[in-house]
Order: C-alpha cells, then sequence, then structure tokens
C-alpha cells in the first residue's frame, strides 16, 4: 500500500444550497487500478465524481468542505490551479460529447489550448490519442470529417481519445457505456483494461457486471454516503455490509 | 354548408389573397414604372452612371448605391462587433442580475422610432464629427473637411439601431449551444474565455451569421434615421467623413415634386434596391447552407 494512492479524500461534504449530497466521504484510489462506484441513483455517485476535478464548481450554490488529495496535494487549496488539475484529471461524460468540429480537430482541441502549435506535433498526439482509444483504424482515413457523423459508441470512444490527448493521470468516466449499444460497450470496456496500466480510472456505473467485469475496487454508495469500499472480489463475493449485500443481489428496496 | 360560414370562408380567402396578391402588385408596379426608364437610359448607364441630376434627365445611381453600401458597411464595421461582443457578455459573462437591466436596454433600443435616431443624429453625433473628431483626422491629412453630415454619421447610427436584432438573435444562438460542449472543453483543462472563443462561438456561428445578415437588411432599409444625419448629396463618396444619398433616402426626398421621368427614374432606383435586397438574401442562405454542412 506504499505511496500506491493517487487519489485521498478526507472527510468530504458537499452541499447544494440546503441540500446535503455528500456526507463525510473517506476514500483512496489507487494508483493504476479502475476503482468502479455503485450505488442507486441519486445517491451522489456523480456529485462525487464531479469533486475530483471541481466540475461542481460550474454550479451555482455548491459549498464544499473537507479535502480532496491528489498526489498529495489539496486541489481545493488556493494554490491549486484549475487548468492544470483539469488537464491531468480528465472526464469522459455520460453522453458522448464531442464538439461539432472534425474528428482531428476534436482530438487536437486540448493539446492546441494547452500551447502545442506544430502540426507534425498534434498529427502524433492525434495519432497516438486514437490508437489509444481503439478507434484509429475505424476513423484514419475520415479524420477531417465531423465528429458528429460517427456512431454513439465511436463518439464515446472519440472523447476518451479527446481526454487521452492532454496526457492525464486520472481519468474520471461517468457512466460512459450507458447510452451505448453492447458491442460498443464490449469495446470501451476493453479499452479500460489497456488503459490502467497507464491512468488511474474512476468510473461510474450502475451495471453491477460492469464493475464486476472492469474494476479492480468497487465503492458502494448510499444516500450520499460511502457503505464500503473494497477490491471488487470481496464486495461482489462477502461484502461486509448488510446494505451492500442487499444491494448487489437485487434485494434492495 | 351554412350561408354564414360560406361568407366567413369567403372573407378569410380575400384576406389571405390580398397578402399574396400585394407583394406580387408591387413587384409588378415597381418594374413596370420603373423598367422603361433601365430600358431607355441603358442599364449600364443607370447603374454606373455616375452623375444623378434629375432636372437635366441625368440619372446616373451609382452614388445613391456606393451611398447605400458605405452607410451599410460602416453599420456593420461598428455595430457586428459591438453586438457580438454585447451578446457574448448577456449569455455568458454578466451575472443575473445584470442581464436583468441590460437586456430590456437592448430591446428598448428596438422601439425607438427611427426619426428619434435621426434627430438624435443631427443634433449630437453630426456635431462631434465635425467639431471633435475632423480634428484629430486633420492631423493625419490636412485636406480632410466635413460638415459633419456624413457616412461615419449615419454608420454610428444605424449600428445603434441594428443592435438589438444582432444582441438579440446571437445572444440566443449562444444560449443554444449545449452545455456538454461547454462541459467539455472545461474539462480538458481550457479556460472559460477559451472555451467562449474556440467552442462556443463556433457552434454558434450559424445564429450569428443570420443576426448579421437581418442587421444588414435593417441596414439597407433604413430611411428616415439616414436622410436626417448623411447629407443627401449624391455624389460618388471618396472617404468616410463625405455626404452621401443613399437609395432609401432619395427615393423618399424626391418622389414627392418629381416629374414624370424623374418619378419614373426614382422607380427604378427602386428596382435596384430590391435587387439588392434579393441579393442579400440569396447570398444569406447560401452561407447558411454552407455553414450548417460545417
Ligand atoms: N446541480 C444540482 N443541483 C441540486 N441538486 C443536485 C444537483 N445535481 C445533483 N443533485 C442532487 O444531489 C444528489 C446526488 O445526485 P447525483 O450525484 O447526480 O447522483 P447519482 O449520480 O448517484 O445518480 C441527488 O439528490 C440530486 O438530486
Ligand atoms: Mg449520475
Amino acid at each position: 500500500m506504499v505511496n500506491n494512492t493517487k487519489i485521498k479524500v478526507r472527510n468530504l461534504n458537499l452541499f447544494y444550497g440546503e441540500h446535503q449530497a455528500l456526507i463525510d466521504v473517506n476514500m483512496d484510489i489507487m494508483k493504476n487500478k479502475v476503482t468502479a462506484l455503485i450505488g442507486p441513483s441519486g445517491c451522489g455517485k456523480s456529485t462525487f465524481l464531479r469533486t475530483l476535478n471541481r466540475m461542481n464548481d460550474l454550479i451555482d450554490g455548491v459549498k464544499i468542505k473537507g479535502d480532496v488529495l491528489l498526489d498529495d496535494v489539496d486541489i481545493y487549496g488556493n494554490e491549486s490551479d484549475l487548468i492544470n488539475l483539469r488537464k491531468n484529471v480528465g472526464m469522459v461524460f455520460q453522453k458522448p460529447n464531442p464538439f461539432p468540429k472534425t474528428i482531428y480537430e476534436n482530438v487536437a482541441y486540448g493539446p492546441k489550448i494547452h500551447g502545442i502549435k506544430k502540426k507534425s506535433e498534434l498529427d502524433e498526439i492525434v495519432e497516438k490519442s486514437l490508437k489509444g482509444a481503439a478507434l484509429w483504424d475505424e476513423v484514419k482515413d475520415r479524420l477531417d470529417k465531423p465528429a458528429l457523423g460517427l456512431s454513439g459508441g465511436q463518439q464515446q470512444r472519440l472523447c476518451i481519445a479527446r481526454c487521452l490527448a492532454v496526457e492525464p493521470d486520472v481519468i474520471l468516466m461517468d457512466e460512459p457505456t450507458s447510452a451505448l449499444d453492447p458491442i460498443s460497450t464490449v469495446k470501451v470496456e476493453n479499452l479500460l483494461d489497456e488503459l490502467k496500466a497507464k491512468y488511474t480510472i474512476v468510473i461510474v456505473t450502475h451495471n453491477m457486471q460492469q464493475a464486476g467485469r472492469v474494476s479492480d475496487y468497487t465503492s458502494f454508495f448510499l444516500n450520499g454516503k460511502i457503505i464500503e469500499t473494497d477490491l471488487t472480489e470481496n464486495i461482489f463475493s462477502n461484502p461486509r455490509d448488510k446494505r451492500t449485500e442487499d444491494y448487489i443481489t437485487g434485494r434492495f428496496s | 354548408m351554412k350561408i354564414h360560414e360560406k361568407i366567413i370562408e369567403t372573407i378569410l380567402f380575400i384576406c389571405a389573397a390580398i397578402a399574396t396578391l400585394s407583394v406580387l402588385l408591387i413587384t409588378v408596379f415597381i418594374f413596370k414604372e420603373g423598367l422603361p426608364v433601365l430600358k431607355s437610359y441603358g442599364v449600364f448607364n443607370f447603374i454606373f452612371g455616375k452623375t444623378w441630376s434629375p432636372t437635366n434627365e441625368q440619372f446616373g445611381a451609382l452614388p445613391m448605391i456606393m451611398g447605400s453600401i458605405s452607410v451599410t458597411l460602416g453599420a456593420l464595421v461598428i455595430g457586428v462587433p459591438m453586438g457580438i461582443a454585447c451578446a457574448i457578455f448577456l449569455a455568458e459573462i454578466a451575472p443575473k442580475s445584470v442581464v436583468k437591466i441590460f437586456k430590456p436596454a437592448v430591446e428598448l433600443l428596438a422601439g425607438i422610432p427611427s426619426v428619434v435616431y435621426g434627430f438624435f443624429g443631427l443634433a449630437v453625433v453630426v456635431p462631434i464629427i465635425r467639431t471633435n473628431i475632423l480634428p484629430i483626422i486633420q492631423k493625419f491629412n490636412p485636406d480632410a473637411n466635413t460638415s459633419g453630415y456624413s457616412i461615419l454619421g449615419g454608420a454610428i447610427i444605424l449600428a445603434v439601431m441594428i443592435l438589438p436584432t444582432i444582441v438579440n438573435i446571437s445572444e440566443n444562438a449562444i444560449k443554444a449551444v449545449p452545455f456538454e460542449y461547454k462541459q467539455g472543453s472545461l474539462a480538458l483543462g481550457a479556460s472559460h474565455f477559451e472555451t467562449i472563443t474556440k467552442v462556443i462561438i463556433p457552434a454558434a456561428k450559424s445564429g450569428i451569421i443570420t443576426s448579421i445578415v437581418l442587421g444588414m437588411g435593417r441596414a439597407v432599409g433604413e430611411t428616415m434615421a439616414v436622410i436626417l444625419i448623411t447629407g443627401n448629396m449624391p455624389k460618388v463618396p471618396g472617404s468616410v467623413l463625405d455626404s452621401v444619398a443613399t437609395l432609401t433616402g432619395t427615393i423618399a426626398m424626391e418622389m414627392g415634386y418629381a416629374g414624370p421621368m424623374h418619378q419614373r427614374a426614382l422607380f427604378a432606383t427602386g428596382i435596384i434596391l430590391f435587387v439588392f435586397i434579393m441579393m442579400l438574401n440569396i447570398i444569406a442562405s447560401t452561407t447558411l447552407k454552407r455553414v450548417g454542412r460545417g
């Protein structure tokens, strides 16, 4: 366990106005592992995920207490720089959201923003990122075509490629396959296995089989609290908490 | 069918027919009155003739064509950046409390009658150009001179007049850009400003172009304000400080006292205006289609 923690969350509380959506959340997210967040809808999984790259800052009236440490640096500390944080912690959304630009421009967007101008360098990043997202072979002949012409599954992998292009350490995924067909879902799931060699991945999923297939660790959320976090195999075969067991066996009311 | 239903139906039909017919009638009328002059005087001579002197039966409309083009372009050069900036500010940057004051203010601009704009231009903008702006320009070009009644004055006032059109339509287009795009950009580490310029505005560009085209239409057609400010000199302008006459202004001012031949020449001017606006619409709809295909 020595120094394998990428993100430490300590006593995190989050309020949407008066409504408390996260209650005393504590969690260690391991480097180069896939951590799945499961739980019934509305229990705060997305909210928690968004605290890790400060996307909740966009919402009016959000109050956050507690610490989120990325490589032991508090990301909510005053000195921390939002742009660098989001460069290091990428995010893939539930609904594929490629920009209405070409495939190439979608992937090159991040690197360009972060100052890379040379065409040859951008070409290289685009190819590497698309290969990393297992999309290169499907789109290499039509990089200058609109991204919105791709299928939903391809769009989502393009969003993953777009995220890889800025070379993050951590990738956050919020139900990345919930809008995809089964074949595209398998493609994205297989991709996760390859990606974790280089990245730390946190994935929200409402699909427990998926959590079982793709993750090393699983956290079970309920009503804004973490009930338990453990190795995925333990959670599924031998949960410590009765409520976890009820949820994964589908006996949850 | 009962008789009164039949009567109502007939009335409805007549109303619809009148609306359609009037467009047709106006077109036919303008062309019928104007075409003979174009034919006898020569289309080329009419469009490219530099002298408009109805008393001498000289009908060169180039000065007015240039007048309309220059005032409209000037209005766009001033009004478009201002309008788009204002739209971005309202849609993306301003806090709600500021929007509550700004938006009605911009909308109010649309409700001011154009003769009031004209009077404001005459009483405020024209003197400022004559006494404050001219000396600055004379530092660079000692020969410059102006009465203040100028393209510049007309362009400034027209720019304000087209602001509500540009601001409202552009703002709606910007607001219609899906939040997902913005979120996707910010999550990659882009700043708010980069997100606005590189994602939001490109995604809203067809709406922004529409707003510009509609603003341009308003500027070309505006008559009253322009009559009061541009000086109405039917002369091809050499600088933005020169007085010009526009197509609409000339028709409005001269129709009242024009003799038969002169009157027909004014109708021919109307044809030019008509074709002008048609072309504008065609250019607009083709660019829109091209942009839409992205
Ligand atoms: N923008 C928001 N404003 C107010 N309340 C919100 C907002 N987003 C989520 N919530 C509330 O916070 C709780 C957790 O939501 P969420 O994190 O989206 O849950 P999950 O992703 O697990 O379904 C819910 O009760 C939801 O209604
Ligand atoms: Mg959610």
